[in-house]
C-alpha cells in the first residue's frame, strides 16, 4: 500500500471491497510519519491510539452494514486538523507556545461534521503561529519543510496540513485561509487547495485570527477529493452567525461536465509586478490547456488591487488584535509575553489602527478601500465566469530567505488576500513544476461558486495529471 | 441660604435581563446561581474558536423598555466589541453597543422636571470577581456565571439637578422596567446597578429654587464618577456628600479630580476607587461575528403591537375614571399584566356599581387581604362584597349582646371611660363575635356607647 | 528610512493598549518594523473613498438571531471550565487581587 499513489475516491472503493482495513491503512499512515517527520515537522501532536480505536471501530461497521458508505462518506479516511481546528481532550496549540499545554472542552463544529462522517484525525498539524504567516517559519515550534525541497518552505501558515498530505502522512489536510494559508501551501505541495466562499464553513471552534477573513478550507491531491470533503463540511451552523442558509453543493456530482464557453478573465495587475518569469510561463502553459478545454481568455482589471495588500494589513492586524485579547492567562495558557515576534507584531499594529486618533485614518479607510476591492470583482464577474492567476509570484522560497523582513513576506500574498478581502471563493490547482519544484495556479469565482471552480479545475485536471508526480525530499 | 453652585448630574443605570438563556449563548441565565461556573459555556468562558450568536428576546426586551422610556428607535444597529484588560472580561472585549445604539432620544418625567435619555443599548455582563485572603494572601476569585447576561444601559442626559430628583428617576425608571417584566431589579444582587456623573456648575447669581435649573447651558470641565451604588437611599447621600466636598474645592478656588469613586454606607462618605486618566481607549469596531440587525417594519409592528400601555398612562387614566391616587394604585401591582387584571377588576367593580376607591383603599391598607393575582376577579368582588356587607339584626337583639359584652369586659370599659376611644375597635369586635353577624361599625359604635353611659 | 517614525513613547502607548509588556531588544525592533509597515498601509491614504461604505462584514447577511432557550449541549461543568487553568481555588478562578472595584 502507497498512500502517494491512493486517493479519497481509491480509497473508498478499496475499503469496500475489502482490499484493505481502515487499521492498515492508518498504519500505513504512521509508518510514514515515523519515516518522515523528523525532517519534515509536520506535525504538532499526534492522535495513534486515537486513529487506530477508531479505525477498528470502523472496520466492524463496514463488516456489518452495506450501507455505511452513504451514512459515512468519508469512513476510513485518514485527515489531518490544522492545530488552529478546537479537538476536544486533544491538545490544540494554534502553533503557539502560549497555549501549548491546552486540551479543549468541545470540538469545532468541521471536526464533529468529519468525524461523524467517519474521517479518522491522524494528528494536529503545525502552523505559523495563530495564522500569521505565509511560509510556516513564524510557528513557535520548529519549522515545517517542503516534501519536495527540504531547503524550502511549504507555504503557510496551514504549512504542516500541505506538507502531511504530500509525504503521505494523511489524504486531506484541513486548513484556514485568511489571506493565502490554504491557497498557498496547496500551490508550494503540489495540492488542490480550497479556500471556500466566506460562510460556506462554519468557523464555531476554530481558533479565530481575523473574524471577517477566515475561510475554512482543506487541501487534497485531487479535485474529486476536496469537493468530496467541501459535501461535508459545507452548511449553515446555528452556532456561526456569519454562515449562510444556502444548500451545500452537489460538488462531486458536477465533475466531468464540460466547459465549453467558459470565460476566463486573467487581471492584467497579477501579471506585472514581481511576478518570476518561470512562473508566468508555467502558467500561460496551463492556460493554453483551458482554451483547449474549450475556455474563452479575456484580459480584465481588477484596478484596486495595488491597494489590497495595505488595506488587508489594516484590517486583519486590527481583528487579529482584539482576537487574541482573551490570552490573558487567566482561564487557560500562558501570559502575554509568551507571543512570538510575529503575534506582537500584529497585536501592536492592530492596537494602532483601531487606536483612538487613528481609527479613521486606518481602519475605517481600509474598510472603505475593501468595499472598492469587492466592487473590482462584481464588475470583472459581470464580463466572465472565473478568474485565472498564479498562486504565488514565485517559485517555493528558501527557508529563512523573508523572515528577517515582515513587509517581504507579507507580499507573497498578493494574488491571495484580495479574495478574501472580497469574502469569494479560490481554488489552487496543480500547474506544472519548474526547477522541481511546484507551481499553483488560482481559480477565483464569486460567492457560492464552488461548484463551477471544481468543474473546472476537474477538466484541467483530468487533462494534466501534475498530482501524479510525488515529492523527492531533496536537500534533505 | 442661597447656593452658589447648581449640581449637574447625569445617570448610567445598569439592569441584567431575565431572558431564560444568556446574551450570546444558550447557558442558563442565573447571575446568582449557588455554585460558581457551573453555567459556563466555550462562548461565554470565552475559549479559542467559540462564536456569539444573538438572542432575539433580548434585543426584543431592550427596543420595547426604550418606547416605553419615549426613545426613537435605530432600524439599523449593531453589536460593537469594546477592548479593555480585566480579569473578568473572558474575550479582554465585551460585546456592546457604540455609536448604533438600539434606542436613543426619550424621556422620563419627574416631579422636578424632565430628565432626558440619551441612550438605551444592550450588551452582555462580566464575570464577578470576589475578592478574599488565601493562604495569607490577598487574592480575587472569578466566578463566570454572570459572564454572558444579558445587560442593557440606559444613559442620561446630564439633567439631573439634585439627589432627591435623581432617587425620583431611579425608582421611576425600575417602576417602568418591573411593568415591562424583563428584570427584577433586584440591587441588592446586582441586578440594577446605580451610576452617577457629579459636578458642579457656578451660576453667577446664585440658585434660588431647586427647579432653576440651567438646562441646555454650559457644562463643567469635569466630573466625578460615583460608581457601585446598590441602593436608592445611598444613590441620595452619597450625591450629597458629593455636593459638599465638590463645593468645598470649588471654594478654594480649585478644580475637583475627575475621578472614580465609591460609598461607604458606614461612614457615610464617597471614596476615590480610580483616577481617571482622561477617556479610556476602548478601540470599539464593529464585531465583524454579528451581522447587524435590521428592524423591518413587520418586526417593529410586532414588537409595538405586544407592547403595553404606558405605565403613566394607566396612572392618569385610574384617576380620570375612578378618582384613585397614584400613589395608591402604584402599591398594588409591579407588572403590565398585573395592571390588566386590575383594569378587569375596576370595570367589574363599576359595572356592579360598587366603589373603586374604596376597595383601592382596603387592598393598601391590607384590610382586605386578598391576592389580586392568585384569584379569578369574580371571586375578589365577591369578597370585597361580603366585606362592605352587613348582617340583618335588630337594635335590640344588638343590645342583648352588648349587655354580654360590656359585663364581661369591664376594664375595657372603664379603659374606655377614662379617653381611650380606640378600645371601642375591641368592643366592636367582641360584639359581633357574640352575635356572629357583621355589622356596620357606625351604628354598633353609637349602641355600645348607649349603653355604656346608660 | 522611512516616513512614519514612530518614537519610544508611541512603542509603549500601543503595548500597553494591547496589554503586552515589551524587551528593550523588542522596542527597538519594532519601531522600525512598524514604522515601515505604516508607511506601506499609509498608501492608501491616495485612493478616494468619498461617499464609499465601509465593509465592516462581508455576507451581506443580517438579522442572524437565536431563540431564547437554555441550552445545555454546551454547559460546561465546573471541572471542564477550569480544566485548563494554572491557577484555581475550588471551583473558582483565582488571580493576584485587583484593587477594588
Amino acid at each position: 500500500m502507497d498512500l502517494l499513489e491512493l486517493t479519497i475516491k481509491d480509497v473508498s472503493e478499496k475499503l469496500k471491497l475489502r482490499v484493505f482495513s481502515c487499521r492498515e491503512l492508518v498504519e500505513e499512515c504512521f509508518s510514514n510519519i515515523k519515516k518522515n517527520d523528523k525532517k519534515i515537522n509536520a506535525f504538532l501532536t499526534l492522535n495513534e491510539k486515537g486513529a487506530l480505536k477508531k479505525a477498528g471501530e470502523h472496520d466492524e461497521l463496514i463488516k456489518n452494514d452495506k450501507k455505511i458508505f452513504d451514512k459515512k462518506p468519508l469512513i476510513g479516511i485518514p485527515i489531518v486538523l490544522k492545530d488552529l481546528y478546537t479537538t476536544k481532550g486533544i491538545r490544540t496549540t494554534a502553533g503557539s507556545k502560549i497555549i501549548e499545554d491546552y486540551y479543549p472542552p468541545f470540538d469545532s463544529t468541521v471536526v464533529k461534521k468529519l468525524i461523524d462522517a467517519g474521517a479518522i484525525v491522524i494528528g494536529k498539524t503545525n502552523e505559523d503561529a495563530w495564522g500569521h504567516g505565509s511560509s510556516g517559519e513564524n510557528t513557535d515550534y520548529k519549522p515545517t519543510k517542503n516534501p519536495y525541497d527540504l531547503s524550502r518552505v511549504p507555504g503557510g501558515s496551514s504549512s504542516g496540513s500541505g506538507a502531511a498530505v504530500a509525504y503521505g502522512a494523511a489524504l486531506v489536510g484541513t486548513g484556514t485561509d485568511t489571506g493565502s494559508s490554504v491557497r498557498l501551501p496547496a500551490g508550494y505541495c503540489n495540492l488542490v487547495g480550497l479556500k471556500p466562499t466566506y460562510g460556506r464553513v462554519s468557523r464555531y471552534g476554530i481558533i479565530a485570527m481575523a473574524s471577517s477573513f477566515d475561510s475554512i478550507g482543506h487541501m487534497t491531491k485531487t479535485v474529486y477529493d476536496n469537493a468530496k470533503v467541501l459535501e461535508v463540511t459545507a452548511g449553515l451552523d446555528p452556532y456561526d452567525s456569519t454562515t449562510f442558509p444556502i444548500k451545500v453543493g452537489q460538488y462531486t456530482k458536477v465533475l466531468g461536465q464540460n466547459i465549453k464557453g467558459l470565460k476566463i478573465g486573467l487581471p492584467k495587475e497579477y501579471f506585472v509586478k514581481g511576478l518570476d518569469n518561470k512562473v508566468n510561463n508555467s502558467i500561460r502553459d496551463s492556460l493554453k490547456v483551458m482554451e483547449k478545454l474549450g475556455a474563452t481568455i479575456k484580459e480584465i482589471s481588477l484596478p484596486h488591487t495595488d491597494y489590497a495588500m495595505a488595506a488587508y494589513y489594516i484590517l486583519v492586524p486590527s481583528e487579529v488584535s482584539s482576537n487574541l485579547s482573551r490570552y490573558d492567562g487567566v482561564r487557560y495558557g500562558g501570559t502575554r509575553e509568551i507571543f512570538g515576534a510575529e503575534a506582537k507584531r500584529r497585536i501592536m499594529l492592530g492596537s494602532y489602527t483601531l487606536s483612538s486618533g487613528y481609527y479613521d485614518a486606518y481602519y475605517l479607510k481600509a474598510a472603505k478601500v475593501r468595499t472598492l476591492i469587492k466592487q473590482d470583482f462584481e464588475k470583472a464577474f459581470k464580463e466572465v465566469d472565473i478568474l485565472i492567476g498564479p498562486t504565488s509570484p514565485t517559485l517555493p522560497f528558501k527557508l529563512g530567505e523573508k523572515v528577517d523582513d515582515p513587509l517581504k513576506m507579507y507580499l507573497s500574498d498578493i494574488f491571495l488576500c484580495p479574495v478574501n478581502l472580497a469574502g469569494i471563493a479560490g481554488l489552487s490547482v496543480p500547474s506544472g513544476f519548474v526547477d522541481g519544484l511546484p507551481v499553483g495556479m488560482q481559480m477565483i469565482g464569486p460567492q457560492f461558486s464552488e461548484e463551477l471552480l471544481y468543474k473546472a479545475a476537474y477538466l484541467f485536471e483530468q487533462e494534466t495529471q501534475y498530482y501524479k508526480i510525488r515529492p523527492e525530499f531533496k536537500n534533505g | 441660604m442661597d447656593k452658589k453652585y447648581y449640581p449637574i448630574i447625569g445617570m448610567e443605570i445598569h439592569v441584567q435581563l431575565k431572558t431564560k438563556s444568556g446574551m450570546f449563548c444558550g447557558c442558563k441565565n442565573d447571575p446568582n446561581a449557588k455554585e460558581p461556573n457551573i453555567n459556563t459555556c466555550p462562548v461565554c468562558l470565552g475559549l479559542p474558536g467559540a462564536l456569539p450568536v444573538a438572542n432575539k428576546k433580548a434585543i426584543e426586551w431592550t427596543v420595547k423598555l426604550g418606547l416605553a422610556l419615549g426613545c426613537k428607535i435605530n432600524t439599523l444597529s449593531k453589536f460593537d466589541r469594546k477592548h479593555y484588560f480585566y480579569p473578568d472580561l473572558p474575550k479582554g472585549y465585551q460585546i456592546s453597543q457604540y455609536d448604533l445604539p438600539f434606542c436613543y432620544d426619550g424621556k422620563v418625567e419627574t416631579s422636578f422636571g424632565p430628565v432626558g435619555i440619551t441612550r438605551v443599548h444592550l450588551e452582555e455582563d462580566t464575570g464577578k470577581l470576589i475578592h478574599q485572603k488565601v493562604n495569607g494572601r490577598d487574592v480575587s476569585l472569578i466566578d463566570f456565571n454572570r459572564s454572558g447576561t444579558p445587560l442593557v444601559e440606559i444613559v442620561t442626559e446630564p439633567e439631573i439637578y439634585s439627589s432627591l430628583q435623581a432617587k425620583e428617576y431611579a425608582k421611576k425608571l425600575r417602576q417602568v422596567i418591573r411593568y415591562l417584566d424583563i428584570s427584577d431589579c433586584d440591587m441588592e444582587k446586582g441586578g440594577m446597578r446605580l451610576e452617577a456623573n457629579i459636578s458642579l456648575l457656578r451660576h453667577p447669581q446664585g440658585v434660588q429654587t431647586q427647579t432653576g435649573h440651567p438646562k441646555g447651558g454650559q457644562l463643567p470641565n469635569y466630573k466625578v464618577e460615583l460608581k457601585n451604588i446598590n441602593s436608592f437611599r445611598y444613590l441620595e447621600r452619597g450625591i450629597e456628600y458629593e455636593i459638599e466636598r465638590q463645593t468645598e474645592i470649588l471654594e478654594e478656588g480649585k478644580t475637583p479630580v475627575q475621578e472614580t469613586r465609591g460609598f461607604n454606607a458606614e461612614k457615610n462618605i464617597t471614596f476615590i476607587q480610580r483616577i481617571k486618566e482622561g477617556a479610556a481607549d476602548y478601540r470599539y469596531f464593529p464585531d465583524p461575528d454579528l451581522p447587524p440587525i435590521k428592524f423591518s417594519e413587520k418586526w417593529m409592528g410586532e414588537i409595538r403591537s405586544s407592547e403595553p400601555e404606558l405605565i403613566d398612562l394607566v396612572f392618569t387614566r385610574w384617576e380620570n375614571d375612578y378618582k384613585v391616587d397614584r400613589k395608591i394604585t402604584e402599591l398594588l401591582f409591579e407588572t403590565a399584566g398585573e395592571s390588566k387584571k386590575i383594569d378587569e377588576i375596576f370595570i367589574n367593580l363599576t359595572k356592579q356599581k360598587l366603589p373603586v376607591d374604596k376597595f383601592v383603599n382596603a387592598v393598601a391598607n391590607k384590610k382586605l387581604a386578598v391576592n389580586l393575582f392568585g384569584k379569578n376577579t369574580g371571586e375578589i368582588i365577591d369578597i370585597f362584597k361580603k366585606s362592605l356587607a352587613v348582617d340583618e339584626i335588630t337594635d335590640d337583639q344588638l343590645k342583648t349582646f352588648i349587655d354580654k359584652v360590656l359585663s364581661s369586659n369591664q376594664k375595657a370599659v372603664s379603659d374606655f371611660k377614662s379617653g381611650k376611644t380606640n378600645v371601642m375597635n375591641f368592643l366592636a369586635g367582641m360584639v359581633m363575635r357574640e352575635a356572629k353577624k357583621k355589622v356596620e361599625f357606625g351604628r354598633l359604635s353609637k349602641l355600645i356607647i348607649q349603653l355604656i353611659k346608660s | 528610512m522611512t516616513k512614519k517614525n514612530l518614537t519610544t513613547e508611541d512603542i509603549l502607548h500601543i503595548a500597553k493598549l494591547g496589554n503586552l509588556t515589551l524587551n528593550e531588544k523588542e522596542i527597538e525592533m519594532f519601531k522600525k518594523q512598524l514604522s515601515s509597515v505604516i508607511d506601506y498601509i499609509d498608501k492608501l491614504q491616495e485612493i478616494n473613498t468619498e461617499n464609499i461604505e465601509p465593509s465592516s462584514q462581508i455576507t451581506g447577511l443580517t438579522d442572524v438571531l437565536r431563540e431564547d432557550k437554555i441550552e445545555e449541549k454546551r454547559t460546561l461543568t465546573s471541572d471542564q471550565a477550569l480544566a485548563n487553568t494554572k491557577s484555581k481555588e475550588g471551583n473558582l478562578f483565582k488571580v493576584k487581587a485587583i484593587l477594588t472595584e
